[in-house]
């Protein structure tokens, strides 16, 4: 896909070129189609093979090929990364970069309004949590990938350290969330330094098929090591965190909050305190993050991203600067981690699989890496946007009741996303903003930030 | 030159620096220094392993052998091939720019050089962790290291673009902006690779500007790669010329420019033209020069002047297992070899037997000859014993040069050289400006095998042909007309 829409955009304005690119998507389509729709096998009564044809939903899916990639490309025309800034209006553009420096405080403090709003609504709730716990892994995985520009597939194994870490020392040893919480943070960044030892020397894509391998073995040994993590059975019965020991959100106890506080006993109080409690988690790590990037150690990350070579010329230690920037990322993971396990109340090795850690790597690259607001916009987008689409009962009225849109949620969301790549290459917030001015802070162009290499 | 009077003001000092890849020899046996509160540029034709001795000085590689020494004001020494690449600039001071220019593009001018402080910075800031907690002392170096980035982009010309992404810079601008950033490091040498690359003339006049303000306004010594000549021989105040990894000059900008070795590697000469560039550049006193010996400084085999050993010698050429330079590569080493033929010229052109030895010397020297020197020598022969002189370039330590000089003083076979008592010996040295050199070559052992019709190994090679002799078919022992040898006549 990606060469034939160099070419159209070199000579954009051509007709035949655009029936060029639209034919060869056709035709790639037919191909591709006409054996995984066109014949339709199955097995018959007798065990014996029976098929029949379906070239009507071929020749209907290559059109919509075709006519697809004619609309697509007339799009990229239109709203393509490069003539983005021509065709939007002025007056559009200065409401947009208003919006924009608005879009933060705004995006707080509806953040802050949440379990107010819906103090009644479990559901949503239960989704903000996540998209928060969402957020932060990001915000956590930005440091390690959006500063310092080293490519780091296995980034939930932070996450199951943090979440293993407080699930096997509250239920053995009965210890508090609030000692296993930095407990957590620690053994995951003494981890994250652990990892990023071996793969120093590592650049690009085999540092990410490294940290992917790491990925996977400590998944694999929390599936093995059963005496310790009871296998893929998990651990259940992982206490529910306590308002700092004072109050605690179990009906049995005598310190229950409705109790306390002579209120009536709800099962949403728990849900209201663990919003606030990732949303605090989520603004300490923003806090970290900000304050980090104004240090040197932060401005080293992002000189690392953009020259390593540099860097050592300056008298960097790379060696300490990248681990820095591991073992600070993994903290993060682990802070989330445990806040997980909490939550959830059962870990098992279940949810700690790459798919995990590829959603987050897309939440950073989808934000703009390195932009935090960008990342929270990411989050909500694909972790809100994913559960919104269950919500497709709507489209029954289209296409009958026979529909069921949630099997097509995710090919909608992969569309969305090919989208939004198209339209903005570098994320949601391609521009970085500077740690440091003389006269006036200007947010740095996308054009001239680096991706690292690793 | 001499390195251990000037030990005190020698910034740095490059000792018998070799750096191999595999076969191939990017720098052979190099030593230099550099003076403190100078400009020195090293120069050479591309790939003559500048860049190469720039990444050894700076960590990025780690030679083969040699030692780089560098002497800081406080009286500290480095070993810098023995530091971690980080720890140079560091620790020892010594920053770096790149040939292709390494900014950090999408950082602002102000972080750039921020984060060419980060050492100091990050001391300042409790190794992160007062500065997380935002103490007073972080913000007062925030606020130091603020003003230092203000001064070196108003030395650059650079403060109204301080906001401005490094990568959004002209050209001119980036080069200029990548040696403010490595100023801000506070280095006590800054090594600047080819600086004035792809500058017009404007640009290259303000950094000549920046360059003798960095001199005489902050000590730091500065050591330059450069190809634009009106750079080098405007700003600095030593330069050592480099030709396939072995220094071929060493001198004041003005040494440098007359002397046919720079000017032959530089213009790329021909075969033929090197004899052309010789009398255009060189009189007799250049091609005399081009006989004195080896510096001590320079170590063995730095000049490739005859005598010095071709790279050939010293990286070990000898059992062909060496990728190395071939031969007749090295335009500087032309010039030698044809130096050394044109001076021998006049002695081996008349290879008629009969003619006597008083012909074959230039007319000057032919008098001075047999009447007022060598009284030293014993067994002095008026003229070669039937009027053929034995091709002594078989013996090795004597070139083409030497030979001439030998036949000079009478001395036309090896058996005459065999026969040396001590006194001759000294005698011989005294009159060649050599020291010790006979002895620690054993001509004399050679010369008696060689008068017996032996062969020594060296002289195996010289009849082989792979040691180029002022004589056609070195096996005769007789002197036959001048082979345009390409590479160091000495031997």
């Amino acid at each position: 896909m990606k060469a034939p829409s160099i070419n159209t955009a070199k000579t954009a304005s051509g007709i035949p070129a655009l029936l060029k690119t639209a034919c060869v998507n056709a035709l790639i389509a037919l191909v591709l189609f006409s054996l995984m729709v066109g014949v339709r096998t199955e097995a018959g009564s007798d065990g014996q093979l029976t098929y029949w044809t379906r070239f009507g939903e071929v020749a209907s899916l290559v059109a919509a090929v075709f006519g697809g990639s004619i609309v697509l490309e007339l799009l990229k025309q239109w709203i393509g990364p490069s003539g983005a800034e021509k065709l939007v209006p002025p007056a559009v553009r200065s409401g947009m970069s208003f919006v924009g420096s608005y879009l933060a405080p705004a995006l707080l403090i509806f953040t802050l309004l949440v379990p107010v709003i819906f103090y009644d609504q479990r559901y949503i709730l239960d989704l903000a949590i996540l998209v928060l716990t969402y957020v932060m892994l990001g915000w956590g995985l930005n440091v390690v990938v959006g500063l310092a520009g080293l490519l780091d597939l296995g980034y939930v194994a932070f996450y199951a350290v943090g979440a293993y870490s407080y699930a096997l020392l509250a239920t053995n040893f009965g210890w508090s969330f609030w000692i296993c919480l930095p407990l957590a943070g620690v053994l995951a960044a003494f981890w994250g330094v652990l990892l990023g030892f071996p793969v120093l020397r590592l650049r690009g894509d085999y540092l990410a098929i490294v940290t992917l391998a790491f990925g996977e073995i400590i998944r694999l040994v929390l599936i093995n090591w059963r005496e310790v993590t009871n296998g893929s059975a998990g651990i259940s019965g992982i206490p529910k965190v306590s308002f700092f020991g004072l109050m605690t959100f179990n009906v049995s106890d005598p310190n229950y909050i409705a109790k306390v506080l002579h209120i009536a006993t709800s099962s949403a109080y728990y849900k209201i305190f663990l919003y606030y409690l990732i949303l605090g988690l989520c603004l300490l790590t923003a806090f970290v993050t900000i304050r980090l990037r104004r240090l040197p150690v932060g401005r080293a990350w992002e000189a690392l991203r953009e020259d390593e070579i540099a860097c050592r010329s300056l008298g960097i230690n790379t060696t300490t600067t990248k681990l820095t920037a591991f073992a600070t990322g993994a903290m993060f993971g682990g802070f989330a981690g445990s806040f997980f396990a909490a939550r959830q109340g059962f870990v098992s090795p279940e949810s700690f699989v790459f798919l995990e850690s590829a959603i987050i790597l897309a939440i950073v690259v989808l934000g703009g890496m390195g932009s935090l607001v960008g990342i929270a916009v990411a989050a909500m987008v694909m972790i809100g946007g994913t559960e919104a689409l269950r919500e497709l009962d709507f489209l029954k009225q289209i296409f009958g009741p026979d529909f069921t849109p949630e099997l097509y949620r995710m090919l909608l969301f992969g569309m969305a996303m090919v989208i939004v790549m198209l339209w903005k290459p570098r994320g949601f917030v391609g521009s970085r903003e500077p740690t440091a001015f003389l006269k006036e802070r200007r947010a740095v162009s996308s054009s001239f930030t680096k991706e690292g290499h690793g | 030159m001499n390195a251990t009077t000037q030990m005190n003001d020698a910034i740095l000092q490059v000792d018998h620096l070799s750096m191999k890849f595999g076969g191939l020899v990017a720098i052979g046996d190099l030593s230099f220094t550099a003076r403190r509160g100078e400009i020195t540029a090293l120069i050479g034709p591309n790939g003559a392993g500048k860049t190469t001795v720039f990444n050894c000085i700076t960590g990025f590689y780690k030679p083969s052998e040699g030692m780089i020494t560098l002497n800081r004001a406080d009286g500290s020494t480095y070993l810098l091939e023995r530091l971690p690449n980080h720890e140079i600039p560091a620790r020892a001071k010594v920053a770096r720019t790149f040939q292709n220019i390494r900014l950090f593009s999408g950082m602002t001018l102000l972080e750039n050089l921020l984060v060419a402080q980060h050492n100091k910075l990050m001391k300042a800031s409790g190794y992160t962790v007062l500065g997380l907690f935002g103490f007073s002392g972080y913000r007062k170096a925030s606020a130091e290291s603020m003003e230092l980035a203000r001064h070196w982009l108003e030395k650059a010309d650079l403060v109204d673009r301080a906001d401005d992404p490094a990568g959004d810079l002209p050209y001119g601008a980036q080069r200029r902006l990548e040696i403010a950033r490595a100023m801000c490091t506070g280095p006590e040498l800054l090594c600047l690779d080819e600086p004035a690359a792809g500058l017009n003339p404007k640009e290259s006049a303000a950094l000549n500007e920046l360059l003798m303000d960095i001199k005489h306004n902050t000590g730091t010594s500065i050591l330059l790669i450069e190809h634009d000549m009106s750079v080098v021989m405007q700003i600095s105040d030593h330069v050592v010329v480099l030709e396939y990894g072995r220094k071929i000059s060493d001198g004041n900008p003005q040494s440098v420019r007359t002397d046919p070795r720079v000017i032959a590697a530089y213009l790329g000469v021909d075969d033929e033209e090197v004899e052309t560039v010789l009398t255009e550049v060189g009189d007799e006193d250049v091609i005399e020069q081009l006989d004195i010996g080896p510096d001590a400084a320079h170590g063995p085999g730095t000049s490739s002047s005859y005598l010095a050993g071709p790279v050939t010698d010293t990286v070990g050429h000898s059992d062909g297992e060496r990728v190395t330079v071939s031969k007749g590569a090295s335009k500087a080493a032309q010039v030698d070899a044809r130096a050394a033929t044109v001076v021998s010229k006049p002695v081996a052109k008349p290879a008629a037997p009969a003619k006597p030895a008083a012909k074959a010397a230039p007319k000057k020297t032919a008098a001075k000859a047999p009447a007022a020197k060598a009284e030293g020598i014993s067994n002095r022969l008026a003229a070669p014993r039937g009027g053929k002189a034995d091709n002594l370039t078989r013996i090795k330590g004597i070139g083409t040069v030497n030979e001439k000089k030998l036949n000079e003083h009478g001395i036309f076979h090896f058996d005459q050289i065999g026969a040396w008592k001590k006194a001759d010996v000294e005698a011989a040295e005294a009159y060649l400006a050599f020291d010790g050199r006979i002895a620690r070559e054993e001509w004399v052992k050679q010369a008696k095998l060689l008068g017996r019709g032996k062969d020594t190994e060296f002289s195996r090679r010289v009849d082989a042909g792979k040691v180029a002799t002022s004589h056609a078919s070195a096996k005769t022992t007789g002197a036959a007309k001048p082979v345009s040898g390409k590479r160091g006549g000495g031997k």
